[in-house]
Formats: C-alpha cells, structure tokens, sequence
C-alpha cells in the first residue's frame, strides 16, 4: 500500500500552473528522491501533501486520508520543510516542547530527539543563534519527534557541510531501512543518484520520471568512454572509421572529478561514445597507440535529467534554460 | 560553539509506542502556553503594562493631589470630581493598552515572520481549533493580569487620591468599573489579536490597531456635522469599550457602560471570526 498518493493533484497561483495533473505514489522501505528543476514544483507539491496549501485540483492522501484528517499527525507524518519554521527568540528545546504537547507526547521525548540529532547541549539557547546546520538538526528533530512512519523531506542538504550532508544521507538511508516511507526532494541530480533508490522526476509541475534511480539513470544518454593518449589524431581517426565519435574532452566535464591533463602535458583528453572501452584499447593496440588512461562514463542522474526534460521540451511543456537546473 | 554532531542516527523507534492520547484542545492549549510563555516579548511587554498603568496611574494620581489648590475648580470638578473612578483608570490605561494592543498583535503575527505557523499547522492541522486554543490562551493571560492592575491602579489612585475625594469599591459602579477596566483591555488585546492575524505582519499590524485606537477618535473630531460625529463616534471600539471603566454617565452619553463594552466585543468577534475563516481558507 502506498504511503504517500498524490492523485490528479493540481495547484494554481492566479494563471500560473506550479502543479500541474500529478499523480504518484511513495512506497514504504526506500528513499524516493523527489526531483526537479528549481521552480518545478516541489515544494509546493510537498505543502499540498501536508495540507498548508490548497489544492486546486485532485488530491493528496497519507495512508489514504487527507492531512487534516490524520489525528495526531506529527506520529505519523514528520516534515522537514525548506523555509525557516522555528521563532528566533525560543529554545530549541521550547520549540519542540510546544509540537510535543499538540500530539500528546511527553517532555521526554523532546530531550530525546535533542540528544538524538545531537543538539542537546544548545537545547535551551535562542534557535536565532543557529548555524545553518544546526538549524537543520532542529528541523529533523521535529520532523522524528513523534517517530512517524512517513518522512517528507524538502532540499534537506542544502547549504549543508559535507559532514552534514552525509548526516542527512546516512540518517535517510537507515530510515528508509527501518521500513519508513521516505520522500526526499532536491534539485541536486548527483545527490539524489547516491542517496535514493526510486525517483519521481517533476518538470514544470508536470511528472517526467517514475522509476527506480538505475533506470533513470540508464535511460540517460548512451555511456562515453574519457581516452588520454599523446597520439590522439591517428586514434580519432581509427575510433571514426569504426563508426564511433571522439570529441576532446572539455575540462572538468564528467562528474566524477577526474583531473585534467596536467599543464604541459602533450596527450589529450578525448570522449568517445558509440564504442566501448574494450574495443577502443582494442584498435589502440592494434596501432601501438598509446594510451595513458581508458575510462568507461557512467551517465550521471544529471544527464539523465537533462535527457528528460528535453524530452519534455519537445512536447512544449518546458522552458529549456540549463542554468536552471544544472547542479550547484 | 556548536554541538557535536553526532555522526551516527541511532534509532528511537526501540521505543515500540511512544505514550500519547489523541489530540485535543486541551492538548493544543498547553502548547499555546508554552509558545507564549517561550517568547522574550511577552515578558517584555507585559512587564511594560503593569509598570506603565499603575505607574502613570500614581503620577497622574500623584500631580493633581499635589496641585489640588492650584488646578482651576472648574477643570478638577470636570476632571476628577465627576468621576474620580474613570479619571484613575483614564491616566494609566491610555498608555498601557498600547502595550496590551503590540502584545496581541505580536502573538499572532510572529506566527507568520518566523514561519512558525507552518509547524503550527502541520502539528494542528485543523485551523479553527489552533487559532480558537490561541484565542483562549492570550486572553486568559491577560485578562488575569490586566484584572490585577486594574484593582492596583484602583487602590494605588484612590489611596494618592483620598484627602481630596473618597472613592472605595463598595460605590455605586465602582467595582463594576474595576472589574470593567480589566475586561476592556482584555477584549481589546483580542481585537489586536484579530488585526494581528489579518495583517500577518508586525509593523502593519501595530500601525493600524494603534490607529484605531489613538487616531481614529481624533480623526472622527474632524467631522463637520455633530449628530454624524457622536453616533460614529461613540461606536468605535476604543470609545466604546472604555465607557465601563468611568462610573460617571453623561447625558450625551449614547450608549451604557455594558452597552459600549457591547460594542467592543462585537468589533473583537468580527474581526476574530473573519481571521478564522481567512485563515481556514488562505495557505498558510
């Protein structure tokens, strides 16, 4: 049974569609990356699912019932939301106090979340005071304080530190493990191709993508082979009579940071795709080209996104301006 | 200093059924408590309150005893011998709402500056309850304290007062008018509190119950003909509403002192109920 159902679920903001007929559905047990551009809808499609905004249209359920239905909602649903909700003069400790009692839940509890997200030591210092992670720690804290079996996450690493980030990953990951139902949004591509299992890719409010993270992945662009050879005209040449394409490769391209040519170096960097990296050492080998490095290009969730709203593009649903949704 | 991150989650679902009722509204009463009671402005401003009533209460007390002979017979007759009652609540009061009036005003507009209403509403998702819970918390908290410096301001004026005019609780209309002064503040902070979770924001909101309250009467005085002036006059909610702290009736008088009370809880309840159904209605 789904956790999370979004039907026909459509909002309006005067004549501009933010949500636009999505239906989906989050399952339990896996961390369901919720994925789009900036201003492609997210987070109010996550307001529509907690029941702070009105949908225009269709509607959203947890556990088949609205949000406002559900009776103590904070034990069965915890949402970390992407704007500040916490007053800058009260306590941390104060802060969750206050949700505590609405559900019913002892103090205890609230000292429990603190120690839990480790801020039990600044637990009765103004919140205002908070770092930025900090701020995020209280705002998991909330969202577990009633130990809920459904998460909702909006853009939980952003402005995070490294350590940080991989707090949040880990913490995901083990409650998505514990059996809970996740949903994570970003709109960063390579966080969500290590941290979720399933993604729900969104557009312009309109659903793009639903399926498992590999297969969104794989339905990206063919795989490119990076090729560093000081030889690299006598190879293009071999690599194009074999019916693939070498293009040199531009700096920094790939997202798994592989450094450039050092300086002075006379071999060039090269991506081949249309051949795999086998057969490219093959014919390399067969000429006594040399080779310095022989890399097979996954795609990343990046291109694949890429890949999907130009999909999108073609059908006039989307606005294609990169600068929008290229990673941060 | 930050805390030290915890690198680890650790999971607290070991604790099989975390000990909880349904929710309530006793439930979401308490957590209005805690939320007023965790804010430095509350303090703040109603420390403000009790210092600035009983204090101009004593000052203003304080001055015309000192000055009795001096003051003009006509001006101290019309002053303070009609009615000794309302001019000792009249001195202490016409500042001290305001303090009342921001605090209101505050407890629902911070909700929105800070986005706390967010978490509010994901806690409490029925909205009607939340704001009623809020209602009835703001308004016992300061009906409790503005009752005790309303009989303060009464003992401390009469007191300064008595060589020269005998007031005591047992007068006709004199408990009334106490026990009066504490209410009219109390149903005023609520229409604060109502202008307050119209507006959603501070300075606006402030801005305009202090316009209400300060300017409106003066800018009513700029009206050319009489009979328009008294009637609308007499049923704007400050003016209105501050007929049951005076025990003196003059013969223009619209209105009674519980009529004019009336008339206040009106304003409050309107402006309370629209801020209900709007926040019922808008997204928050």
């Amino acid at each position: 049974m789904p956790m999370i159902e979004a039907s026909d679920l459509t909002k309006r903001f005067g004549d501009k569609v933010a949500v636009d007929h999505l239906s989906f559905a989050v399952q339990p047990g896996r961390v369901t990356g919720f994925l789009g551009p900036n201003g492609a809808g997210k987070s109010t499609t996550m307001r529509l699912i907690l029941g702070l905004d009105r949908p225009t249209g269709g509607q959203a359920t947890i556990f088949g019932k609205p949000y406002a239905q559900l009776s103590n909602p904070l034990l069965t649903v915890g949402a970390l939301l992407e704007a500040k909700s916490v007053h800058p003069g009260r306590s941390a400790r104060n802060h969750l106090l206050f949700l505590a009692q609405t559900q019913g839940l002892p103090a205890s509890r609230v000292d429990a979340v603190l120690e839990l997200v480790g801020l039990g030591p600044v637990s009765r210092k103004r919140s205002g005071a908070f770092s930025l992670g900090m701020s995020q720690r209280l705002g998991v804290a909330a969202a577990m304080l009633g130990d809920p079996q459904v998460l909702l996450l909006d853009e939980p690493v952003n402005g995070l530190d490294p350590e940080g980030v991989l707090w949040i990953r880990n913490l995901m990951k083990q409650l998505a493990a514990e059996g809970r139902t996740i949903l994570v949004s970003s709109h960063l591509m390579n966080e969500m191709a290590v941290t979720a299992d399933h993604l729900i890719v969104i557009g312009r409010g309109k659903l793009l993508a639903d399926a498992p993270t590999e297969e969104v992945i794989a339905r990206g662009s063919g795989q490119s082979v990076r090729v560093r050879t000081p030889d690299a005209d006598r190879l293009i040449a071999l690599i194009r009579a074999e019916g693939g394409t070498a293009v040199p490769a531009t700096n920094g391209n790939g997202s798994n940071g592989t450094a450039a040519a050092p300086a002075g170096s006379q071999a060039a960097v090269l991506t081949v795709t249309g051949i795999p990296a086998a057969r490219i050492g093959e014919l390399a080998a067969s000429s006594s080209i040399v080779l310095h490095e022989l890399t097979p290009q996954l795609a990343s969730l990046e291109d694949a996104f890429l890949e999907l709203t130009a999909g999108s593009l073609e059908y006039g649903h989307l606005d294609a301006n990169p600068a929008d949704w290229s990673s941060q | 200093m930050s805390a030290a991150p915890t690198a680890e989650y650790s999971p607290v679902s070991s604790q099989p059924n975390l000990p909880t009722r349904r929710q309530g509204f006793g439930h979401v009463m308490l957590a209005e408590w805690t939320k007023i009671r965790s804010v430095r402005s509350t303090a703040w401003t109603l420390f403000l309150f009790v210092v600035i009533t009983i204090g101009l209460t004593a000052l203003f007390s304080w001055v015309s005893a000192a000055n009795w002979n001096g003051l003009h017979a006509a001006s101290r007759d019309a002053r303070i011998l009609t009615d000794p009652v309302g001019f000792i609540f009249g001195a202490g009061i016409g500042l001290g709402q305001l303090t009342i009036c921001v605090l209101g005003v505050l407890v629902a507009t911070t909700e929105y500056s800070s986005g706390v209403i967010r978490a509010s509403l994901l806690a409490v998702p029925k909205r009607y309850p939340m704001l009623a819970a809020k209602v009835a918390v703001f308004g016992l908290l300061v009906l409790v304290l503005a009752e005790i410096v309303a009989f303060g301001s009464f003992f401390v004026g009469s007191a300064i007062l008595h060589q020269h005019v005998v007031v005591t609780l047992s007068g006709p209309g004199v408990l009334r008018a106490t026990l009066g002064a504490g209410l009219y503040l109390t149903v005023l902070g609520l229409l604060a509190m109502g202008v307050g979770a119209l507006i959603r924001h501070t300075a606006g909101g402030i801005s305009i119950i202090i316009g209400v309250v300060l300017i409106l009467p003066i800018l009513t005085g700029l009206l050319p003909d009489q009979w328009f002036y008294n009637h609308l006059n007499a049923y704007l909610p400050q003016q209105a509403g501050s007929l049951i702290y005076a025990v003196h009736q003059s013969n223009t008088q619209l209105l009674s002192a519980w009529e004019g009370f009336g008339v206040l809880c009106i304003w409050a309840a309107l402006l309370l109920g629209v801020a209900a159904y709007l926040l019922d209605r808008r997204d928050a």
